[in-house]
C-alpha cells in the first residue's frame, strides 16, 4: 500500500529531459576519483544508444567547491558558469550535461537566480563579454548525467548481460540509493521525482531487476559539507554524517550503494575503510563493507564491460563479492596490473576491512 | 535598520534566503550540522531578522557561521521558503569582505580554502587534482590512494583518463588561453579582490597572534588554521 502510494507521487514529477545532441561538462571530484565513470558515461552514450555527445577540452571546473567554500563570490562563479554556456552556444549545442551534482544544482540556481533577477543576467553578460569578448545562449535543457542513464535506463536494460540478481537464488539485489543533497532539495521539480521521492537510482534499479532499500537516514547527507571535508580539523562531521548513514542502512542487510554525487561515492567508501581502522567497526557480511558505486559503474558492469576499466579496483571497499553474487565474469589477476599487463604490484591490506578475496 | 542588514539586503542569496522566519525549528530538525555542531539555524535567521547591526556584527566574527555543510537540506522543510543555508552563504560573503573572519577558528580557515582550491582554479583549471590529494594529508583516503598515487599515469591511462594529455578527457591539461580567459574573470568579477582581501587579513591576524605567516601550506599560520580544533564545536 505505501509503495502504491509513493509510486503515484514519483509520477507527478516527470522532468523534461532532451534526447540526443549534448553539450558534456566533467566534475573535478569525479574525474579525479572516478574518471572510469565518466569515461563509461561517453562510451554508453555513443556505443549503446548511439548519441551525439560533445566532449569538449576548453570547458573547466564550474569552480563549485569553490563557492560552497566561499572563496568564489557569487559573480565570478556565474561568470565562468556563462562561459561553460558560451562554449556550448559556439559549439552548437542546447542541451547541457553536468557530470556533477553540485555543479547541477549550481547551474540550476544561477539560472533561476537570471530568471528572478534579470539585471544578474545582464551583469553576466558584460562580466562575461568585457573578460573575454564571450556571448552566450542559456540551456534549453539542462541535464544532470544520471538524468540522462535514467532516461534511457529500459535501453540499457535490454542491452545488458547481467541483471541486478542474486545468481544462485534468482532473488533481486538490496540496493541502497543515494541521490544527493544539490540534485533536487533545492529546486524539488528539477529533478526526477522531487526531493522527497527522488525517482532517478530508483528506477534505474527498478529497471535493472534490484530491490531498493528504504530504511530511515535514506536523504541524510553523506557529510561531504565541502569545508567541513577540505580541512582536516573539520572532518568529524563528515565521517559523523556517513557513520550515520551506514548505522541505519545495515540492518536491511544491502548488497550494494548506489550514489548519484560527486562525492558520496567517495565518501562512503573511504570512510568505511576509516572508521574500520578508527574503531575496528566493519560493515556488510565477513568484514567485506558494503561496495560503494557510481551509476555508472553499475550500467558499465550490467552491460558487460571490463570492471577494471571500469575502476572498480580503485574502490576501497572491494567490489568482488558484490560481482561474484551477479555472476559478472572478471580476472582476478588483472585487477592491479597496469594498462598493458604491466605488474604494479598491489595496495596494502587494511588492517580490519577484508580487502583480498581467498 | 541598520547598516549591515541593508549591505546584506544587496545579495540577491539574501533576498532569497530570508522573508519572514516564524521561528519554527523546522530546519534545525533537519539540518546535519546542528546534530553534531553546537549550531542552530534557526537562530541564525532569527538573529539576522532583528536587523540589529551590533547582533550581526557578533554573528560575522562567531564560529556559528562556518558549521553549515551547504547541503541545502533546510530549503526543501522551510514552510516560509526560507534557505538558512544560503543566508549563511551571504553571511560568509560579508564577513571575508570585512575581514572579520579572522576572529574565529573556522573563520580563519577561509585562507586555507583559498589556497588549496581557489588558487588551483586559476592553476588547472579544476578545484582539485591529483596532485593536491597527497597521501599523507589523507589517511582517510587509504592503501589504495596511495597505491593509485604510485602508479597515477598507468591506472588513469587504464580508467580511459587523458591525464595531462591534450585535447578532450578526465583530467587533461587545460590550455593555456582558457586558464587566461579564467583569471581574466576572476579579474573583472571580483574573485581577485577576494583572494587577495582573505591573504590581507590573514596577515595581519597572524602578525596580531605572533604567528609564522609565508605563502602556500609550509608555514606555522597555514599548518595551525589547517588542524586546530580547541573542541568546543560539537555536542558531545
Ligand atoms: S561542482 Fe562539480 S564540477 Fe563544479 S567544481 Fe565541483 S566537482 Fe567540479
Ligand atoms: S550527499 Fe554529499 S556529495 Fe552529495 S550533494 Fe550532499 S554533500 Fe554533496
Ligand atoms: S524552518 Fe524556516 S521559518 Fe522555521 S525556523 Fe527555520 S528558517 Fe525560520
Ligand atoms: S544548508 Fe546548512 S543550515 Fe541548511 S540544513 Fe544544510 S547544514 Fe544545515
Amino acid at each position: 500500500m505505501k509503495a502504491d502510494g509513493k509510486k503515484l507521487i514519483w509520477k507527478e514529477y516527470q522532468k523534461e529531459i532532451a534526447d540526443d545532441h549534448y553539450f558534456y561538462a566533467r566534475s573535478c571530484i569525479r574525474q579525479n576519483f572516478f574518471p572510469g565513470s565518466e569515461k563509461a558515461f561517453t562510451r554508453i552514450m555513443k556505443d549503446e544508444l548511439g548519441k551525439d555527445l560533445c566532449d569538449n577540452q576548453h570547458h573547466t571546473s564550474c569552480t563549485g567547491i569553490g563557492y560552497h567554500t566561499d572563496v568564489v563570490p557569487f559573480e565570478t562563479t556565474m561568470t565562468v558558469i556563462a562561459r561553460q554556456f558560451s562554449l556550448m552556444t559556439e559549439a552548437g549545442y542546447s542541451n547541457y550535461i553536468a557530470s556533477c551534482i553540485t555543479s547541477f544544482g549550481l547551474y540550476t540556481e544561477i539560472i533561476e537566480t537570471w530568471k528572478h533577477f534579470p539585471e544578474t543576467l545582464e551583469k553576466t553578460r558584460d562580466f562575461l563579454y568585457k573578460a573575454t569578448g564571450r556571448e552566450f545562449t542559456v540551456p534549453n535543457n539542462l541535464a544532470h548525467a544520471s538524468d540522462i542513464i535514467y532516461k534511457f535506463r529500459n535501453e540499457i536494460a535490454a542491452k545488458a548481460k547481467y541483471r541486478l540478481v542474486d545468481k544462485n537464488t534468482g532473488s533481486p539485489l538490496k540496493v541502497v540509493e543515494h541521490i544527493g543533497c544539490h540534485y533536487s532539495k533545492m529546486f524539488p521539480h528539477k529533478g526526477v521525482g522531487g526531493a522527497e521521492y527522488p525517482y532517478v537510482l530508483t528506477g534505474m534499479i527498478e529497471s535493472w531487476g534490484g530491490e531498493v532499500v528504504d530504511y530511515p537516514e535514506r536523504r541524510h547527507c553523506c557529510g561531504f559539507g565541502f569545508r567541513q571535508y577540505a580541512i582536516q580539523a573539520n572532518r568529524g562531521f563528515s565521517i559523523a554524517c556517513s557513520r550515520k548513514k551506514f548505522d541505519s542502512m545495515e540492518p536491511y542487510e544491502p548488497d550494494m550503494i548506489i550514489t548519484n554525487c560527486p562525492g558520496c561515492p567517495m565518501f562512503l567508501d573511504r570512510w568505511q575503510y576509516a572508521l574500520s581502522e578508527m574503531e575496528g567497526r566493519t560493515y556488510g557480511k565477513d568484514k567485506q563493507g558494503i561496495p560503494v558505486f557510481t551509476y555508472e559503474e553499475v550500467a558499465g558492469m550490467l552491460l558487460g564491460y571490463d570492471p577494471w576499466q571500469l575502476g572498480l579496483q580503485v574502490h576501497q571497499v572491494p567490489a568482488e563479492p558484490l560481482l561474484d553474487k551477479i555472476g559478472i565474469e572478471y580476472d582476478p589477476e588483472a585487477k592491479f596490473k597496469g594498462p598493458n599487463g604491466e605488474d604494479m604490484g598491489k595496495p596494502a591490506a587494511p588492517s580490519y576491512l577484508k580487502f583480498y578475496q581467498e | 535598520m541598520g547598516v549591515l542588514y541593508d549591505k546584506l539586503a544587496t545579495d540577491v542569496r539574501f533576498i532569497e534566503s530570508l522573508k519572514a522566519c516564524i521561528n519554527c525549528g523546522t530546519c534545525t530538525a533537519i539540518c546535519p550540522a546542528a546534530e553534531f555542531y553546537v549550531y542552530d539555524p534557526r537562530t541564525v535567521a532569527i538573529t539576522v531578522q532583528t536587523q540589529d547591526d551590533a547582533k550581526i556584527i557578533e554573528l560575522l566574527k562567531s564560529e556559528t557561521i562556518w558549521y553549515c555543510g551547504e547541503c541545502m537540506s533546510c530549503k526543501t522543510r522551510c514552510p516560509r521558503g526560507n534557505v538558512p543555508g544560503l543566508l549563511v552563504i551571504a553571511l560568509r560573503a560579508l564577513s571575508q569582505d570585512l575581514g572579520y573572519f579572522t576572529e574565529s577558528e573556522k573563520g580563519r580557515q577561509q585562507l586555507a580554502l583559498k589556497r588549496a582550491i581557489g588558487e588551483k582554479i586559476l592553476s588547472h583549471g579544476y578545484c582539485i587534482n591529483p596532485d593536491t590529494i597527497a597521501p599523507g594529508n589523507h589517511p582517510e583516503q587509504g592503501p589504495i590512494w596511495e597505491w593509485e598515487m604510485e602508479h597515477i599515469e598507468e591506472v588513469m591511462e587504464k580508467l580511459g583518463a587523458n591525464y595531462k594529455g591534450e585535447g578532450p578527457g578526465a583530467l587533461r591539461k587545460i590550455p593555456q588561453e582558457d586558464l587566461d580567459e579564467i583569471h581574466k574573470i576572476f579579474e573583472v568579477t571580483g574573485g581577485m579582490d577576494r583572494f587577495r582581501d582573505l591573504e590581507k587579513f590573514s596577515k595581519a591576524k597572524a602578525e596580531e597572534m605572533g604567528v609564522e605567516f609565508g605563502e602556500g601550506a609550509n608555514n606555522e599560520y597555514f599548518r595551525m588554521i589547517y588542524t586546530t580544533n580547541n573542541q568546543t564545536h560539537t555536542r558531545e
